[in-house]
């Protein structure tokens, strides 16, 4: 910081950005590092968390001996207190004005490292940890003052940005990252394993029926779930007392899956002498021997399964596809009307390419919810009789067996089915924003 | 525009009777358009929807003697009813961990685990909105494409974070939580559900904030205020419609949800749903524990339903057609 008087004195023009960029990379140089040193020392096991006396783990720890009640609005009031903290920050931060430019200063040096204190860090990883934390609040101090924007400009950008990404690099970018690696790696994460993990997931029984399951149930749900919707809306539309039709139907979608899975569990139901599940009721009724649904295999309890989860998803397709037909211009049926087609012919030919888009939508929301399915599984058969799915099975290697790498390749097999998905919506998604 | 000011007002009585006689004359037309056969399809479709849950409700409010000898439908010819069912199914569960205590562990989780992501995710979605920065464009369908991510992909390395902190080609760096001896600890599940709720809230929020007149934004820069009293003073109350209805939707997903409690509550801070699926399996075929236990913990989500169906079905429009 030798050139600050210097700075001072030639405010008006715009500083460079070379020498800009020349510093932030020595001190991103600087920043790395030390993280490699840090990372490449002797471990040593016995060293003990250094704290200031206060710290994220201890507040957890304090709250969390209270009562569940009282622990809501004490950890609210923590939480509104980190977020006043910051809107003041951004509110005077970027002021003009000796007394701004310390806040600023003192700011960008003790949030990193009061951050990165808060988290305990490891006796011989300290000094490494706060050098890189004051590095870093150096150089974005210094990055904001020559901003051409003015200082103060980058540190409430930062500032404002700064909760959100943290939280998601470290809860989603990182993990994500993490279980694709784990995924090569075997049961603890020690060897490497190469695709042996991915070759379990398509061969072994309980591997195979789950990615089998995974794809029966993004084909056939979202089929049945917006056809149905569709042909709800459709009706609804034109039928006496349509809002109280369209809420019984829409219910269930408030309902957890948890809640659902239990309801069509009683539905499902199958005892010795009388029967009192619905279905084999109906079964029984009709001279039929009762069935123990959930065992029936092949594939039968599968579909069971999927009934479940279409209840729940048609009320999802039949809220939006109601809309939409709402939304398809009156003049343009009663054009159909007038031309002399049937009211059938007018919703294939006029309705149905009016709501295209949401039409996409629908589908691809609930092949999305289809592909992440946990809970109904869980809950209903808890993937016994070959009805596991991937995103239940990979949740049972990981707590029943502790098999790191067979779950992390699953997860990966999921997400490679969810791809072509992303890659659709994002491009949705670009389209709106030009 | 002279023309124009020359019309009278409408007086109050002429606008109340001209508005009676468009909702009379729209009931009329909605009344031609519809048909029966619409109607009776409709009906039947809406009876089969709601036959499974009517079932259950009918069988939490049968004594368990009968409720494990008849079908639910007998009640309507040998009626018999009680509440001891509910009664039996909130105190079961063991010493550990009663279905009515882990009902309050769903409301300690869920209340906290909603407003904190809402808060974190309006201020980016303010900054993606209102505050140049290069990029942009690019962060954003990035944060959108989180969205979609498995959280699947997500679970395991971050229960690690919680519990073993953060250990880099084996030199530690950073400690996890000891959270094993706390009575009741939610933290690893409240940032959890935080985490997972950011990309939808940012994008539903960002769609709503940026369609924010800037001439209101602008007016208030020019009175002086900077980016936090905007922030708090304008953004905030003009957006409570876009917040209320994200609100609704985070309080009923992290209220049913299961996977993310199941990974990462501690055993005496489970959520309801998590005690009534270790529940379900000791109750096996005692339908009428079974029954009242899932009403318990549906109750909140109907309620919730129910009484804020309008914003709920407004932020299911936004989420959709705008994704």
């Amino acid at each position: 910081m030798s050139d600050t008087p210097a700075a001072t004195v030639t405010k008006r023009r715009a500083p460079s950005r070379q020498t800009t960029g020349i510093v932030l990379a020595a001190g991103l140089i600087v920043v790395v590092a030390a993280f490699l040193f840090l990372i490449t020392r002797a471990p040593s096991p016995d060293a003990l968390p250094v704290s200031l006396g206060f710290s994220l783990n201890r507040l957890f720890q304090l709250v969390g001996n209270l009562n569940p009640l009282v622990q809501i609005p004490i950890i609210l009031a923590v939480f509104g207190l980190v977020v006043a903290l910051i809107l003041v920050l951004i509110e005077y931060a970027p002021r003009a004005g000796k007394g701004y430019f310390y806040l600023r200063l003192a700011a960008c040096f003790i949030l990193p490292a009061l951050a990165f204190m808060l988290l305990r860090p490891y006796q011989n990883s300290f000094i490494f940890v706060l050098l890189i934390a004051l590095v870093l609040g150096g150089l974005l101090f210094f990055a904001d003052y020559r901003s051409r924007q003015g200082a103060g400009y980058l540190f409430q950008l930062v500032i404002f940005t700064a909760p959100a990404a943290i939280l998601l690099l470290t809860g989603l970018v990182y993990p994500t990252i993490a279980t694709l690696f784990q995924s090569f790696f075997d049961k603890k994460t020690e060897n490497f394993v190469g695709l042996e993990n991915y070759i379990w997931v398509f061969t072994n029984p309980e591997g195979f029926w789950s990615v089998i399951n995974t794809i029966i149930w993004v084909l056939i749900a979202p089929v049945f779930a917006t056809v149905i919707g569709l042909a709800y809306a459709a009706l609804v539309d034109r039928a006496r007392g349509e809002k109280f039709l369209k809420v019984l139907v829409f219910m269930p979608y408030a309902i957890s899956f948890v809640g659902a899975g239990i309801i069509w569990k009683f539905v499902y139901d199958f005892r010795q002498g009388e029967q009192i599940g619905l279905l084999n009721a109906i079964v029984t009724a009709f001279g039929g021997q009762p069935v123990s649904w959930l065992d029936a295999q092949p594939l039968i309890n599968t579909f069971l399964l999927l009934v479940v989860f279409i209840w729940s998803q048609t009320a999802f397709a039949m809220v939006i596809l109601s809309s939409a037909i709402k939304g398809v211009p009156a003049e343009q049926i009663e054009a159909a009307a007038l031309d002399g087609t049937t009211a059938w012919q007018s919703f294939i030919n006029v309705t149905v390419p009016g709501i295209r888009s949401s039409l996409i939508v629908v589908l691809t929301t609930i092949a999305i919810a289809a592909l992440k399915v946990y809970d109904i599984v869980a809950v209903m058969t808890g993937g016994r009789a070959n009805t596991s799915v991937l995103g239940f099975e990979m949740v049972n290697q990981q707590q029943r067996f502790q098999s790191y790498g067979h779950s992390a390749a699953l997860a990966v097999v999921l997400f490679i089915f969810v791809l072509p998905l992303i890659i659709y919506n994002a491009r949705q998604i670009k389209k709106q924003i030009r | 525009m002279t023309g124009m000011t020359a019309i009278p007002p409408l007086d109050a009585r002429t606008k109340r009777q001209v508005a009676r006689a468009t909702r009379r004359n729209e009931a009329d037309a909605h009344k031609r358009l519809t048909s029966r056969g619409a109607t009776i399809v409709a009906i039947l479709i809406a009876i089969v929807w709601t036959i499974p849950t009517f079932g259950l409700f009918v069988t939490s409010f049968r004594p368990g003697a009968d409720s494990s000898t008849s079908g639910w439908w007998t009640v309507f010819t040998n009626p018999g009813f009680t509440l001891d069912n509910y009664f039996t199914a909130l105190t079961s569960g063991g010493t550990a961990l009663t279905l009515g205590a882990s009902f309050i562990n769903s409301l300690a989780i869920t209340i906290p685990a909603t407003l904190i992501p809402i808060v974190i995710a309006s201020l980016v979605a303010y900054a993606f909105a209102w505050i140049d920065f290069k990029a942009k464009n690019l962060l954003f369908v990035l944060v959108f494409a989180l969205q979609i991510v498995p959280i699947q992909m997500a679970l395991v390395p971050l229960l690690s974070l919680f519990s073993r902190g953060l250990t880099i080609n084996g030199v530690g760096i950073f400690p996890g939580f000891e959270l094993r001896d706390v009575d009741h600890s939610f933290a690893t599940v409240w940032i959890a559900h935080s985490i997972f709720a950011l990309p939808l809230a940012i994008f539903l929020l960002h769609n709503f904030i940026s369609e924010i007149p800037s001439e209101v934004i602008e007016a208030a820069r020019v009175d002086g205020a900077g980016h936090g009293q905007i922030f708090f003073r304008i953004i905030i109350p003009l957006a409570m419609p876009a917040i209320a209805s994200f609100a609704i939707f985070q309080f009923l997903w992290v209220w049913n949800d299961l996977l993310v409690a199941t990974i990462f509550a501690p055993s005496t801070s489970l959520p309801i749903t998590q005690t009534l699926n270790s529940l379900s399996g000791t109750w096996g075929g005692q339908w009428y524990l079974q029954s009242a236990g899932t009403f318990i913990a549906i109750i909140v989500p109907l309620i919730v339903f129910f009484a804020l169906q309008r914003f709920f079905v407004r932020g299911l429009l936004a989420g959709a057609t705008k994704g």
